[in-house]
């Protein structure tokens, strides 16, 4: 009989609390025992690793358990035999499942003993330069994507016309309702400051050359040609722009969409078509909104530090600015509604199918419809340039 | 010590504002029981349970969790009571923006001290108990409606709960996947010595599983039978329950 005996951890305590979870295989080499004892619980933390060549010296056996001092467990003690079985079946030991408590032997035979490796995401780095195209063609595209999309939007507007659309009218009601009336307020305090400000730093500048009354073109220009357009779309791309994203990325995740495809219905007029639509009929109206309030706070402010009468500013804004550089500041609204709502409802439609993915579709369109709306302002301030607006 | 009572409901009443849903519930879980809840579609089954894990206060009664008054205390006080509970959702309700480990090991990391490679291997083990473990870094977009549910039953056994909420556990899930998840529900309770309460209309899976029972009916808005779903089904004599348990139409010719 030669016995040999091999304790696991933690080893500090062998006697005194003997609560703590331990183990020891006893045995000969033909019939180990694995004896445990203490209380196994997993909260603890204190559960130990069987080691991977704990069972080195018993080869070609069949282990046996000795559980009668286990004074309490969970699934920590599980945790603890799961590595157990494990090594015992690389090293071909079987184990005597018959000599443990039947909960413990229940829930050790869910567990497999040789499991599959998980699954990993395979990251294959580019290379720099094929980065770039990739995402170059990403970018075209996607704008030929948008484009195309754009052009089955107005396909759809002109058969709305025809009276052969299957656009509902209580859609686009509601989504102008959304678009106009609910975004006034808004709106109109961000224009009113922004003229406010224009007068201010106007004011504080021309003051100087007794120019004052200069201050209502300066306000009236800008507001026409720039500012009341551009803002209005900002603040649409955040406030109407997001929401559309984030309303169809979230019909995306509950297979509305896939509904509407199966039915024939499609989304370029049902869905797309009354959020552009909208969009394209409140846009020129707020923009106007915003020209006259943007010009109310720049007149606020300059009836209030500069020695200007009302009538006098009035004068001065109605002449500043031609009817060409109205129509300017119009088309441009036009075509920032249009770019905002075909833009956010495209995000919307390639948005995944999770919660995060709607978080991440309604940032995108948000982004998307500012950075797009300034640069497409840009781009009118060249032909402006060239046509000599 | 047998026949000890887990959960206990006294006169509950549920209602949405002014909508009662159903009234006069009682019943008592005893320790280590499978416990089903019945009825037909609407009839409040998922509203029962949901006032039981404490997302919906019931309008009248008393539930006790163990000895402990559930609604009397605090929101802190239920949430204690809720680390006994372990909540297996209708269609998992997996977090979508963490992996599947990182589901299970979120329960861990808030309400334990344990290490990051300790908090690894439960989170292997729960997954190991499903026959999950494959999937413990993929996101739960990237696996199926059954995988799911069973990545959802092992956050449920994060905290090792010594009672499990089901609702609809077998629902969209084929014959076989569903059999096997009532093979792991009967082992888990032997081997957790957990107490598990089901919502459910499956029929076959709760004949092979529960133990007790209650059945809600939708019209009255009351319990009208209690018992295990094999009593129900070959001794009750209430024709609605009968055409349940038979899947029979009832008198009206509504299923």
């Amino acid at each position: 009989m030669t016995d040999r005996t091999e304790t696991g951890s933690p080893p500090a305590t062998q006697s005194g609390n003997d609560r703590t979870p331990q183990w020891h295989l006893q045995g000969e080499q033909n019939a180990p025992v694995m004896v445990l004892s203490g209380t196994w619980q997993a909260r603890t933390g204190n559960i130990p690793v069987f080691p991977k060549d704990g069972l080195k010296k018993a080869s070609g056996a069949h282990l046996s358990f000795q559980t009668s001092d286990v004074q309490g467990w969970d699934t920590g003690l599980i945790a603890f035999l799961w590595d157990l079985k494990r090594v015992a079946h690389d090293a071909g030991i079987s184990l005597d499942m018959q000599t443990l408590p039947g909960p413990m032997r229940q829930l050790l035979e869910l567990l497999p003993e040789a499991p599959d490796e998980p699954v990993h995401h395979k990251k294959v780095r580019q290379p720099f330069l094929e980065t770039i195209g990739t995402h170059t063609i990403a970018a075209v595209t996607e704008v030929g994507v948008v484009s195309e999309l754009g052009a089955l939007t107005v396909k759809g507007a002109v058969q709305t016309v025809l009276g052969r659309s299957r656009m509902r009218l209580i859609d686009l009601l509601t989504n102008t309702a959304d678009a106009g009336p609910y975004a006034l307020l808004i709106v109109g305090v961000v224009n009113f400051l922004i003229g406010a400000i224009l007068a201010f730093v106007g004011a504080v500048e021309l003051q100087k050359f007794a120019a004052g009354i200069y201050v209502a073109s300066l306000v009236g220009i800008a507001m026409v040609r720039e500012m009341a357009a551009v803002m209005t779309a900002i603040i649409m791309a955040g406030r109407t722009g997001g929401a559309y994203a984030a309303r169809i990325s979230t019909m995306q995740g509950n297979e509305e969409i896939d509904a509407l495809n199966v039915f024939g219905i499609p989304t370029s007029t049902y869905l797309i078509l009354p959020t552009v639509l909208s969009l394209i009929i409140t846009m020129p109206f707020l923009y106007l909104y915003g020209c006259l309030i943007g010009m109310l706070g720049g007149f606020v402010v300059a009836i209030s530090m500069l020695d200007i009468t009302p009538a006098g500013y009035f004068h001065q804004t109605v002449t500043a600015f031609g009817i060409g550089q109205f129509i300017f500041g119009f088309t441009k609204s036009l075509v920032f509604g249009a770019f905002i709502g075909l833009t956010s409802c495209r995000i919307g439609l390639k948005a995944g199918r999770s919660a995060a993915d709607v978080g991440i579709a309604a940032t995108r369109a948000v982004v998307v419809g500012i950075v797009g709306v300034i640069a497409i302002d840009a781009i009118f301030a060249v032909i402006a340039d060239v046509l000599g607006i | 010590m047998p026949d000890q009572t887990v959960l206990s409901l006294r006169d509950i009443t549920l209602s949405f504002g002014p909508k009662v849903i159903q009234k006069n519930i009682s019943l008592d879980v005893h320790k280590g029981s499978i416990f089903a809840v019945m009825g037909g579609s609407g009839c409040g089954k998922s509203t029962l349970l949901k006032s039981m894990i404490g997302l919906l206060r019931p309008s009248a009664g008393e539930y006790h969790v163990g000895d402990e008054n559930y609604w009397a205390g605090n929101e802190a006080h239920r949430t204690d009571l809720n680390h006994r509970f372990g909540v297996l959702f209708q269609s998992g309700a997996l977090w979508s923006s963490m992996t599947i480990g990182e589901n299970i090991a979120l329960p861990l990391q808030m309400f334990t001290d344990l290490k990051p490679d300790v908090i690894r291997r439960l989170v292997e083990l729960k997954l190991g108990f499903v026959g999950m473990l494959q999937a413990i870094d993929l996101y739960p977009s990237e696996i199926s409606g059954g995988m799911r549910k069973r990545a959802g039953l092992a956050r449920a056994l994060a905290l090792d709960p010594d009672i499990l909420f089901f609702d609809e556990p077998s629902a969209g899930l084929d014959p076989i996947t569903s059999a096997r998840l009532d093979d792991l529900i009967l082992n888990l309770r032997d081997g957790l010595g957990a107490t598990i309460i089901i919502v459910s209309h499956e029929l076959s899976s709760l004949f092979h599983i529960a133990d007790d029972g209650i059945f809600l009916d939708a019209k009255t808005k009351t319990p009208i039978a209690r018992g295990s779903p094999r009593d129900l089904r070959d001794h009750c004599t209430d024709p609605q329950v009968h055409a349940f348990m038979h899947r029979e139409r009832d008198e009206e010719g509504n299923t």
